[in-house]
């Protein structure tokens, strides 16, 4: 009887727990923060902005089941959830951003303007100015994500169409290049103007370069300082399993945040760095052996993260809605690992990084998990199981922020309850 | 009478020995293809074979996997892929490496477990399909 009275208050007690997670639309988060569903199932979502009256712009990796690749939801009734929803363009991407009354938006080659109209409904969805043309597409790391500074400039990340910059990609025994040719074209973050029609690499400016594939990138305009966070190179196991095991794969290399300034080099792809020595190692491809301490003329991390979690989108927190803590600390989405098989795969979470005088003070926590839709404590094994993939975060403009997931498409708006 | 009815036990019994000898060669052959799996393949198609959205495409469900275009699959175990291709109407972004080093009998075993895991059911591949296959893209090179 006894026994049974306590497995009833278990039920009970699980019920509840699992009551408090969906009113949080599946997520876990710190006390007094809630989260809904604001959309769902608007297709591959992964960046995402927002305009000063709270209308949001998602872009879709691929045309989504309407056939459009940008997406704008509206709460008109401000009940959290939006209603209504419209959508336009063609092209694939990753890239969205509100400057102004302008909508930029970025192809896996190109960034578009739109101009937006009072009520920030898209004037021109058919004839955008196309800003910059002929980036490099070569189908790896093709995400252009874009951010901007306080004087219009855009900074936009030209991923590296490649893992180490072997002479044949991902080849075991496939020695690196050195020099790395495709730093020339890709490989780093590119500056252009945002207000000038038609340009293409000779307009624009190499801001910072050995920085394989960044996706997600901010504009800290508490310091006027960009900040960018690295996927880490892949597969050390794989292509040189006698210096590493799958174990220490699965924690090698870290992913990396940094505070960039002009003509920084990161060093992809002749180091990376070793988030338990906290050192830049030479990578095995240019004859580094685990343990071969890589060259100081390359940038150290602000952050560094455990390995392979892709992170996908950075937001400097600007708003009051959240505690202190949070203002003008960094937001860090991460997608979800796949090369830590055949150990569990970790990420699918929003992490967040307190600052304090403008500097990452090295230290970051979960802020939002249960993503993946697995129970608290269990792992995703396989990624493609994952039921959603954090990506692009923006922040409304009453303080709440917006997380997109580009698998099914949910978005999800996480706001504090005073 | 009596010698007929031996034959008949004869040849039944030879029979069932063939069916049990082949079922037990296709189960040594999966185990081994299973074992190449996971240390050639399960990185990145993952253990599932779901493999991983906009990287790696999956190999649970493929329809280009259960497919009939065996010479195909066995092009791709041995010299890589490395060109934009959709597949079941997504596209992947990863270069697959080449896997030279793979004898013919090790790939008829890895295409025959992954022809045969998950939800696939599709035949197993023969040593002799797998030779056809790499006589016909040696031509084909030329």
């Amino acid at each position: 009887m006894k026994k049974g009275l306590t497995l009833c208050c278990l039920a009970l007690c699980i019920n509840a727990v699992s009551g408090i997670a969906q009113d949080n639309a599946g997520l876990t988060l710190p006390a007094g923060f809630k989260a809904n569903l604001f959309a769902e199932n608007v297709g591959s979502a992964r960046h995402i902005a927002i305009t000063k009256s709270g209308v949001l712009f998602a872009k879709l990796n691929y045309p989504n089941k309407e056939g459009n690749s940008i997406v704008r939801l509206e709460d008109a009734n401000q009940d959290g959830i939006a209603e209504k929803i419209s959508g336009w363009g063609k092209y694939g991407g990753t890239g969205i951003y509100v400057k102004g009354n302008s909508l930029y938006a970025s192809s896996n080659e190109a960034i578009f303007k739109y101009e937006l109209n009072s009520k920030d409904e898209v004037v021109n969805p058919l004839s955008p100015v196309t800003i910059v043309s002929g980036l490099i597409d070569r189908r790896q790391h093709n995400s252009k994500s874009i951010t901007f500074d306080k004087a219009n400039n855009i900074y936009v990340n030209i991923g590296a169409y490649s893992n180490a910059c072997q002479t044949k990609d991902r080849t075991p025994g496939s020695e690196g290049m050195k020099p790395c040719p495709i730093l020339d074209s890709a490989g780093g973050i590119w500056k252009f103007d945002g207000s000038k029609a038609n340009q293409t690499y000779k307009d624009g400016k190499r801001y910072a370069t050995g920085l394989r594939n960044v996706v997600g990138l901010d504009w800290n305009t508490a310091t006027n300082q960009l900040f960018v966070a690295q996927h880490g190179r892949d597969q050390l196991n794989t292509f040189f399993p006698n210096l590493y095991t799958d174990a220490q794969n699965a924690e090698l290399p870290a992913e990396t945040f940094y505070a960039i300034n002009e003509g920084d080099n990161a060093g992809w792809p002749y180091v990376y760095y070793d988030p338990s020595q906290h050192k830049k190692m030479v990578a095995p491809e240019y004859g580094g052996d685990g343990k071969k301490e890589g060259s100081n003329e390359f940038k150290d991390p602000a952050v560094a993260f455990p390995a392979h979690m892709a992170p996908m989108g950075v937001l400097f927190y600007t708003g009051n809605q959240f505690p202190e803590k949070y203002k003008n600390g960094a937001f860090i989405s991460f997608h979800g690992s796949w090369n830590r098989a055949p150990l569990p795969q970790e990420g699918f979470f929003v992490a967040f990084v307190p600052f304090k005088d403008g500097k990452a003070t090295g230290e970051w926590e979960i802020f939002a998990n249960g993503f993946a839709g697995v129970e608290n404590g269990v792992k995703v094994t396989n990624t493609s199981k994952a039921k959603a993939r954090p990506c692009g975060l923006a922040q409304g403009p009453d303080g709440s922020i917006y997380v997109s997931d580009d698998t099914k498409g949910s978005i999800f708006k996480i706001s504090y309850l005073k | 009478m009596g010698n007929k009815r031996g034959n008949f036990f004869t040849i039944t019994c030879i029979f069932i020995g063939m069916m049990l000898s082949t079922q037990m060669v296709n189960a040594q052959n999966l185990i081994k293809g299973k074992k190449i799996f996971e240390t050639r393949c399960l990185v990145c198609h993952q253990a599932d074979g779901g493999g991983v959205p906009n990287m790696n495409p999956p190999l649970d469900g493929s329809t280009a996997v259960n497919g009939k275009d065996i010479a195909r699959m066995v092009k791709i175990i041995k010299n890589g892929l490395d060109e934009r291709v959709a597949i079941d109407g997504m596209y992947y972004n990863n270069a697959m490496i080449a896997m030279p080093d793979l004898t013919a009998e090790n790939i008829a075993d890895v295409l025959s477990y992954i022809r045969n895991s998950w939800s696939n059911k599709a035949g197993l591949v023969s040593l002799a399909q797998v030779n056809g296959a790499l006589v016909k893209n040696k031509s084909n090179k030329k």
